[in-house]
């Protein structure tokens, strides 16, 4: 990890709010396309970056302006490397239900940690789960 | 009719056809709004056939994904009928990951849409 030739680094403390995510999002992303990552990979990372704020700001931080967001990033031209953590309690991510099983299709929430997975290479929360890494390999194939 | 700001809503003969002004629906108040402005269309104005127009739309998030099953709900209970429409690629992956082109039926274009009421 540490001697991945990083190209972008950033480290930002942002407060509960929406907005402030958008922010540092818009970072990351305009960072992503810079180097040059592929349309549908940008959209998938912007997808999972999106749902992991949104998780941190209104479940962890439950929008407490007295709470913030911790965001740590790396990208380079193949690789990039997030962790998110907020200051709340945290959550044990193996009891979100799964909501393709049949019965759950139509409950209307608990999506997002499943779009994370699906559209990042590795996503790993810490014990407390108040912080989430996540990982993303560029394909080989990808343009 | 009520005023629209996420919403352009026109008619086709029997079938309300809504387009969606915001290509990324993302923050919570807009999702709210959204989410209040379709459920208006089936709650206040009855309407029974609705068919949503994604054209426009090039992100959506699971909280839209959440307000898009409680409008299908909605619309159920009323008897109506939902369909979606020109959803591209990026968006019918997600809709493909949480299976949720199970619970939706999704057509290609809004002619086809249009002709499956």
């Amino acid at each position: 990890m540490s001697d991945h030739p990083w190209t972008w680094r950033t480290e930002k403390s942002i407060p509960s709010e929406t907005g402030a995510g958008q922010r540092v999002l818009e970072d990351v992303l305009g960072q992503l396309a810079a180097q040059q990552w592929g349309e549908h990979e940008v959209h998938g990372v912007h997808l999972a970056l999106e749902e992991a704020l949104v998780n941190a700001i209104r479940h962890g931080n439950r929008s407490d302006k007295n709470k913030q967001v911790h965001v740590a990033c790396k990208v380079s031209p193949s690789k990039l490397w997030v962790q998110i953590q907020d200051e709340g309690p945290g959550f044990n991510p193996e009891e979100v239900p799964d909501c393709t099983e049949p019965d759950r299709l139509e409950v209307p929430s608990g999506r997002g940690i499943m779009l994370m997975r699906a559209f990042m290479s590795r996503v790993e929360y810490n014990t407390a789960g108040n912080c989430v890494v996540m990982e993303k390999e560029r394909r080989a194939e990808a343009g | 009719m009520a005023a629209h700001r996420r919403l352009e809503v026109s008619e086709v003969g029997d079938v309300t056809v809504v387009r969606f002004v915001d290509r990324k629906i993302l923050d919570e108040a807009s999702i709210q709004e959204l989410g209040q402005e379709l459920f208006m269309l089936v709650e206040t104005e009855k309407r029974k056939k609705l068919l949503l127009n994604f054209a426009k739309v090039d992100f959506l998030s699971s909280a839209a994904l959440g307000k898009l099953i409680t409008l299908d709900k909605k619309v159920k209970a009323n008897s109506g009928k939902l369909k979606f429409s020109n959803i591209r690629p990026e968006i019918y992956e997600v809709f493909a990951i949480t299976k949720l082109n199970k619970l939706f039926d999704i057509k290609d274009d809004e002619a086809d849409a249009l002709a499956a009421f």
